[in-house]
């Protein structure tokens, strides 16, 4: 007597599992057919599309203005006529995000990051010690040139980046007033100093341009990074290695962009556009960064880096052991009578200008 | 507190310049220096407009953050003040603004800025207000005496608006209600184009 209520029962299981697949299958269809269903839809109303692209003469009218149109105006002056100009919102987010935020750190780490290399390298030394004949090496001329233009080049760096970084670094120390004053200064420093230390870098140009032509053993040189990392590595180099000249065609470049948007923004009578002021400014100020951060590695590599170069810019003269460390083309080429005799041990002999003797 | 707004109605403006004058005489602007001016768009073909300009005291205003001796404040009015005394004519305020509302007399040769001048909504500036120095550095302190901008009291047609934000623009809503017109947001006809 169990078989009908078991047919019974598995009948009634098949029909129920038939109406689950059934129901799962056309939820499935559905969601996926039905929303696009609407293009069916909007293929029968092409009124609809059309409107879409329809332009408005009133909002054009107003999109023109907004991008820059100039109208007229009876006021007189510079761009008056100009209802909207809208490249200063670009100007604010390069100067105060790219220039003044991401530039200032960058600056601060390279700062950090030679303070950790003198750390962990020292001075190097000249290591045979001094043999107290000097060897000449900057011409008085040169040594000028040099100074004329570092001197500048350094009081630049501190104004200008008074201008970029002190309203975050300075303002916090100097407050409002004291540091509106010091702007003021470094403005007019900045401003005034300006060309007169362009005319330094472009006589340092010209007089330099000569020697720092690539030459034969550069790419040596800078493969061991001029032996930077090591004492024992000392690749060839003449009177100026490779990585001084990279530091000349930087400034050869680099610095004539500084100083070409620096007259630009210098000297706003001329009718420039705010447009080229504010791209000026842009390329001056990071221009500029790079500059000062590759004359970080300058002045250090010329001070407290290397035992002996410094006195070569201050007094002219440098130690043979040092030429022949750090310049050993030069160096024979001096020795072997080429172009300069030495400086007799005669002549200099005595203490060099700050330079201690060996014991 | 008021948020202090200028509107220009350009369906009004007939281009008079009357609130720049108004302003140069009650403020004393210097010379060289038009803290408003009227720009025409259009000059003289269909479709002509004109439109008084000025500071239009940003709530994010570009000029103060740029300045680089941070001489920029606002008012609880909303109105973008600045020091003079910390001001070093740098000009970034100029770059800055899509409104060039910031100038500069010229000081010497060669360009030299002197300290900037722009509209102060007839607020003065810091310092005792009304006080010579006051005058002398910033013009007339209007608000400080209850009353608004000259310039958008002087406007013959009401075109100019100057006050507290919500009060102009339900001037300027009713305007455009009784025009019966669209009201002129950019894009209200594609927006709201009726169909066919």
């Amino acid at each position: 007597m169990g078989t009908p209520e078991k047919t019974t029962r598995a009948t009634r299981g098949r029909r129920y599992r038939r109406i689950v697949w059934w129901t799962v299958a056309i939820i499935l269809v559905g969601a996926v057919a039905l929303p696009l269903g609407s293009y069916v839809y909007t293929g029968f109303q092409p009124a609809y599309a059309q409107a879409v692209e329809d332009t408005n003469p009133r909002a054009n009218y107003w999109r023109a203005v907004r991008s820059g149109d100039q109208g007229y105006t009876s006021v007189v002056g510079q761009e008056t006529n100009v209802l909207v100009q809208n490249g200063g919102q670009n100007w604010r987010q390069y100067r105060n995000r790219l220039l003044a935020n991401y530039g200032g750190w960058a600056l601060f780490g390279l700062a950090l990051l030679i303070l950790l290399f003198f750390g962990w390298r020292g001075r190097v030394n000249i290591s045979k010690g001094r043999s107290g004949v000097m060897i000449m090496r900057w011409s008085s001329l040169e040594r000028f040139v040099h100074w004329y233009t570092a001197i500048l080049f350094v009081i630049l760096t501190i104004t200008g980046l008074s201008m970029l970084f002190g309203r975050a670094v300075l303002i916090p120390l100097l407050g409002p007033r004291g540091f509106a004053a010091w702007a003021d200064i470094a403005m007019g420093l900045h401003n005034v100093l300006g060309p007169a230390f362009s005319i330094g870098v472009v006589v340092m140009i010209l007089m330099w341009i000569p020697r720092n032509l690539p030459q034969k053993g550069d790419g040596e040189w800078l493969a061991k990074f001029g032996g930077m990392f090591n004492d024992d590595v000392h690749p060839p180099s003449g009177r100026v290695n490779a990585g001084e000249k990279i530091w000349f065609w930087i400034i050869a470049t680099v610095g004539v962009g500084v100083i070409v948007t620096g007259f630009i923004l210098d000297f706003p009578n001329y009718g420039q556009t705010r447009e080229t002021m504010q791209l000026a400014n842009i390329i001056h100020g990071a221009l500029a960064l790079v500059w000062v951060g590759v004359w970080f590695g300058h002045a250090y590599l010329g001070t407290i880096g290397t035992e002996g170069t410094l006195e070569g810019m201050t007094g002219g003269y440098v130690d043979a052991n040092w030429a022949e460390q750090h310049h050993d083309l030069w160096y024979e080429e001096v020795r072997h009578g080429g172009t300069q005799a030495p400086q007799g041990a005669t002549e200099r002999a005595k203490p060099g200008p700050g330079g201690e003797q060996p014991a | 507190m008021a948020r202090m707004k200028f509107l220009c109605d350009a369906e009004r403006c007939i281009e008079c310049n009357g609130c720049v004058v108004a302003c140069k005489n009650e403020n004393e602007v210097p010379w060289g220096v038009n803290r408003r001016r009227v720009v025409v768009l259009d000059d003289g073909v269909p479709g002509e407009k004109s439109i008084s300009v000025a500071c239009m005291h940003c709530t994010d205003a570009p000029c103060a953050a740029v300045c680089p001796v941070d001489c920029f404040y606002t008012t609880d009015d909303g109105i973008v003040l600045h020091d003079k005394d910390l001001c070093i004519g740098c000009g970034y305020c100029f770059y800055a603004c899509p409104f060039g509302a910031p100038q500069y007399p010229q000081k010497e040769a060669f360009g030299v800025r002197g300290k900037m001048d722009k509209c102060t909504f007839c607020a003065g500036g810091p310092g005792e207000n009304n006080s010579d120095e006051e005058y002398t550095k910033y013009g007339r302190n209007r608000i400080a005496e209850g009353k608004l901008p000259l310039c958008a009291e002087f406007c013959a047609t009401k075109a100019l608006l100057g006050g507290d934000g919500d009060m102009v623009a339900d001037i300027y809503r009713q305007r455009v209600l009784k025009r019966g017109g669209r009201p002129q947001t950019w894009g209200w006809e594609t927006a709201y184009k009726k169909a066919g």
